[in-house]
């Protein structure tokens, strides 16, 4: 085992974590931000119920989410210290004003919205919830800038070996975060409303109570995951056109297409080893020219396979790693620029079809709920729990492609810009010993284990409390003397 | 630009200490001056809803120190690794421990998050001293910033100075702002425990101040260890004569000399090397580009004042002392 690959697993498993609560985050918080604003403008207490039920799930992942945070967060200093003294000049800078732009107005509002409910005017305290919740989408949106810049690096220029950051717009305006971020935040509503289409249709299932409440929450659910889905389709088709120019091998490698194929063909599904070098024991269903017409926008057009590019790759950047005692045992050997196939192959395939299955289900519960109905057959709330989990695979999977897509490297060298700017991952790794990352690595797998026992254990005793007594905070209990009650 | 950067993020330190020191005291007191189950509920209340404002001035500290200087960033976090570790299980344990102590009503239930609130605080209060203090007076950094030696290698008595200051400030910090948050007999016994703590808790700061400057002081930056003194003196005679509010300001005074006094004495390196001062990491080898630090500057003249007023704001909705009967 070398500190490279214990790194590695380390910051994958702990993005991929943090990743679970983040969407969830930021559509919850957006909607319960739109459950509030009904409430204030309509007086009607079936929004107040909404809110506030929703809300306290909410605030239980929330706190996983932040604490999972900081640990991203220290992650890069402490086992990529190589990477961030390679890149601190350009990456520091969306990452010090996601902190200063939207972390602490998250933080801060979120605990005036949990704490305030008796202290601040009505529309003060809807205001807060606003502030958090978009502080939440700007967040995202400084993370996935940087995140983008290492997928495809603009705006520097490579200044004694080193990229210096030269407009911070163009970091900004990447063209890959600009697709990128839409492409998170639908993902981000597609989590959110599975979530509220499948605790509700259990809930609408268990018992009559409340119903209303339950039916408006999965009604909502299920639009917000259809519109979540054709945004999912757009900004996706939009970034696979942009991968195609930026990352040809990462595309190559989406598709297993090992040789160059004009017009190209889509496959949606293979039969043996994707990753085998020879290529063609890999039978696979394939729709024609479907490739061709992801990546130009045309039917017809030519798309590079595997071999070539790695070809063009060996031209580029070497054959081999350069002897450097930093690069453990791959100094001096040769570089592999194929990324992981089975993976890349099965995770984007993954992405979009458990994606496909949520949306699919979420029509269906449309159809189930139409005009006041009920559905009570027995399977219905069990196949609606289940499928919450879909979205939050499918985001998973979607990291896990773009991210190990983008290896050997961890900056990714970018053929339409910037000379000269990229990084193999392992160069990028710490000096540490073997015994402090396999320390670090089982300490916080064990403890985010833990952690997601207790966090859904909580969140089924609340939705099994349902709404009236849904913890200490119902708005029955409260008194204006008693400030006690709320939270803690 | 490079050195007001690395004033910045002085302050930034400062801040977080101050803010986070008080919650992080509440939270070690827990047991000690929550003597009933309402007791301890009105001190989770206090801190409640800015504990976790409070924690994002680090995670500001660091991004900034990541984008002002990531030769700084990069040296200290991997060199100290496993007390950064320790710190972020312990800030893990601590934040769901707050979030989800109410949220199932038994007394097993509240009791084990309550011994991982407290222990959480302790535990990461150690760890910021640790790293503050390593910070100051030097890790055996390489030429090229990195650790030599086992990952032990750095611990040594006068860092562990460090760790003690930085867990005795926040529980007199703690202490007081309990005080000053609270009423009835829960306001007394935290205001006694701060009168009879403060000597002991406050001791380690003052002596790391000396070693500090004893290293590689000026001579102006006595005068700021001559001021932790007696700001900490006048904490004392204001508790005494029951003024919590003023006590808790000049335990900020208290705090602000202390770092002034440790960064005075770090001026003009970010981490020494105690290897071979050659090594020693200085603001010239881990600044930024001029571009980087005016982008950063522009987005902290808009961006910090704004979150002052509105962390001030908060704590304005929430002056109210909490009522335990
Ligand atoms: C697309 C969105 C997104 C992505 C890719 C990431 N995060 Fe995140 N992060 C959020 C979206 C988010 C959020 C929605 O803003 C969170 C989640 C829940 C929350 O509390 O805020 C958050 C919380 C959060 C916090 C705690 C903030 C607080 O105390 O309020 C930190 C320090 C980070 N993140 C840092 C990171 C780092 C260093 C990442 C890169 C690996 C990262 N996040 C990936
Ligand atoms: C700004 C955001 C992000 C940055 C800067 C970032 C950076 C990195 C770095 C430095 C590595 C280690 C080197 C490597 O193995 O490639 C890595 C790996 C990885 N990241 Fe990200 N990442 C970000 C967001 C995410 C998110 C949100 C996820 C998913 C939830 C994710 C998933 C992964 C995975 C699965 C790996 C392991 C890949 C592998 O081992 O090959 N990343 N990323
Ligand atoms: C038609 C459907 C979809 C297409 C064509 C598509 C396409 C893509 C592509 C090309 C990438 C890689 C971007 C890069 O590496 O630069 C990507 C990433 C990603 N996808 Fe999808 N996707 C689809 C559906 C989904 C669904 C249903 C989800 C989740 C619910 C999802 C979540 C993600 C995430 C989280 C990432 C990584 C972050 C990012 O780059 O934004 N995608 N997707």
């Amino acid at each position: 085992m070398e500190v490279l690959d214990l790194a590695r697993w380390q910051f994958g498993i702990t993005t991929v974590y943090h990743f679970l609560m983040v969407p969830l985050t930021i559509g919850l918080s957006l909607l319960v931000a739109g459950m509030q604003t009904a409430w204030v403008r309509t007086g009607n207490p079936r929004y107040l119920a909404m809110t506030k039920f929703w809300g306290k799930l909410l605030m239980i992942n929330f706190a996983m989410g932040v604490v999972t945070g900081i640990v991203q967060e220290f992650q890069f200093g402490m086992a990529w210290s190589e990477y961030s003294r390679f890149v601190g000049d350009v990456f520091g800078a969306p990452l010090a004003m996601e902190g200063l732009v939207a972390f602490f107005v998250e933080s801060t509002f979120l605990g005036l919205w949990m704490f305030g409910w008796d202290r601040l005017p009505k529309r003060v305290h809807l205001a807060c919830v606003w502030a958090f919740s978009l502080a939440t989408v700007a967040s995202a949106y400084f993370i996935l800038a940087a995140n983008s810049w290492m997928q495809h690096p603009v705006g520097a220029d490579l200044v004694d070996g080193r990229p210096q950051l030269t407009s911070i717009w163009a970091v900004l305006s990447n063209s890959t975060v600009l697709a990128a971020f839409p492409h998170a935040i639908f993902g981000a509503f597609a989590v959110a409303a599975t979530f509220l289409v499948g605790i509700g249709a259990w809930r609408l299932w268990r018992s009559r109570a409340d119903e209303g409440t339950w039916r408006a929450s999965v009604r909502l659910g299920a639009w917000v995951g259809v519109v979540a889905f054709a945004g999912l389709a757009i900004s996706g088709d939009l970034q696979s056109k942009l991968m195609f120019e930026q990352q040809p091998m990462k595309m190559a490698s989406a598709e297993a297409l090992c040789h160059t194929e004009q017009p190209a063909g889509f496959s949606i599904f293979a039969v043996g080893d994707v990753s085998e070098p020879d290529c063609e024991n890999v039978k696979s269903i394939t729709v024609p020219a479907l490739l061709s017409f992801l990546a130009h926008g045309d039917f017809d057009a030519k798309v590079t396979g595997v071999e070539d590019l790695v070809e063009q790759y060996q031209e580029k950047y070497g054959t081999h790693y350069p002897v450097d005692s930093r690069l453990g045992e791959l100094s001096g050997q040769p570089i592999d620029y194929v990324p992981n196939l089975p993976v890349t192959y099965w995770s984007f395939r993954f992405m979009i079809g458990l994606g496909a299955i949520g949306t699919f289900a979420g029509l269906a519960v449309l159809w189930l709920t139409r005009r006041g109905r009920v559905p009570t057959n027995r399977w219905f709330p069990r196949l609606a729990l289940a499928s919450i989990a879909l979205p939050f695979v499918a985001n998973s999977f979607g990291w896990i492609f773009t991210e190990m897509g983008r290896q050997p490297f961890v900056v990714a060298p970018n053929p339409s810009g910037v000379d000269g700017v990229w990084m193999f991952t392992a160069r990028a790794v710490s000096g540490l010993t073997v015994g402090e990352v396999l320390t670090s690595l089982i300490a916080l797998t064990l403890v985010y284990g833990v952690l997601a026992v207790v966090e859904v254990v909580l969140m089924r005793r609340y939705v099994r409390a349902g709404i009236s007594e849904s913890g200490p905070d119902s708005p029955e209990k409260k008194s204006d003397d008693d400030n006690l009650t709320f939270a803690y | 630009m490079e050195t007001f950067w690395f004033v910045a993020i002085a302050a930034l330190w400062f801040g977080y200490l101050f803010l986070e020191g008080f919650d992080f005291g509440v939270g070690m007191l827990l047991r000690l001056l929550g003597r009933s189950e309402r007791d301890r509920r009105a001190m989770l209340t206090t801190i409640g809803p800015v504990w976790d404002g409070n924690e994002v001035w680090l995670i500001v500290a660091a991004g900034a120190t990541f984008a002002a200087f990531p030769g700084w960033y990069a040296g200290l976090f991997s060199a100290g690794y496993l007390p950064m570790l320790l710190l972020l299980l312990a800030l893990i344990g601590r934040g769901v421990a707050l979030e989800w102590r109410g949220k199932v009503d038994t007394d097993r239930w509240r009791s084990v998050w309550d011994t991982v609130i407290t222990g959480g605080s302790l535990v990461a209060t150690l760890c910021v001293g640790l790293v503050l203090s390593w910070n100051v007076l030097g890790l055996p950094l390489d030429a090229n910033g990195n650790r030599v030696g086992s990952p032990f290698a750095a611990l040594r008595w006068d860092t562990a100075l460090g760790a003690l200051a930085v867990t005795g400030f926040a529980l007199v910090h703690g202490a007081v702002f309990v005080a000053l948050k609270t009423e009835g007999p829960l306001r007394h016994r935290a205001r006694r425990f701060a009168l009879s703590f403060l000597p002991v808790g406050l001791a380690p700061v003052m002596l790391l101040a000396v070693v500090a400057q004893l290293r590689s002081g000026a001579e102006w930056t006595w005068l700021v260890v001559f001021a932790v003194l007696v700001a900490a003196v006048c904490a004392w005679v204001c508790l005494e004569a029951r003024r919590e509010g003023r006590a808790f300001a000049l335990l900020g005074v208290v705090l602000s000399a202390a770092v002034l006094a440790l960064f005075g004495a770090l001026y003009p390196n970010v981490l020494p090397s105690t290897v071979d001062p050659a090594y020693s990491l200085s603001i010239a080898d881990t600044a930024s580009s001029p571009y980087t630090l005016t982008v950063m500057t522009w987005v902290a003249g808009f961006g910090a004042p704004a979150v002052l007023v509105y962390q001030g704001w908060t704590y304005w909705v929430f002056r109210k002392r909490v009522l335990t009967s």
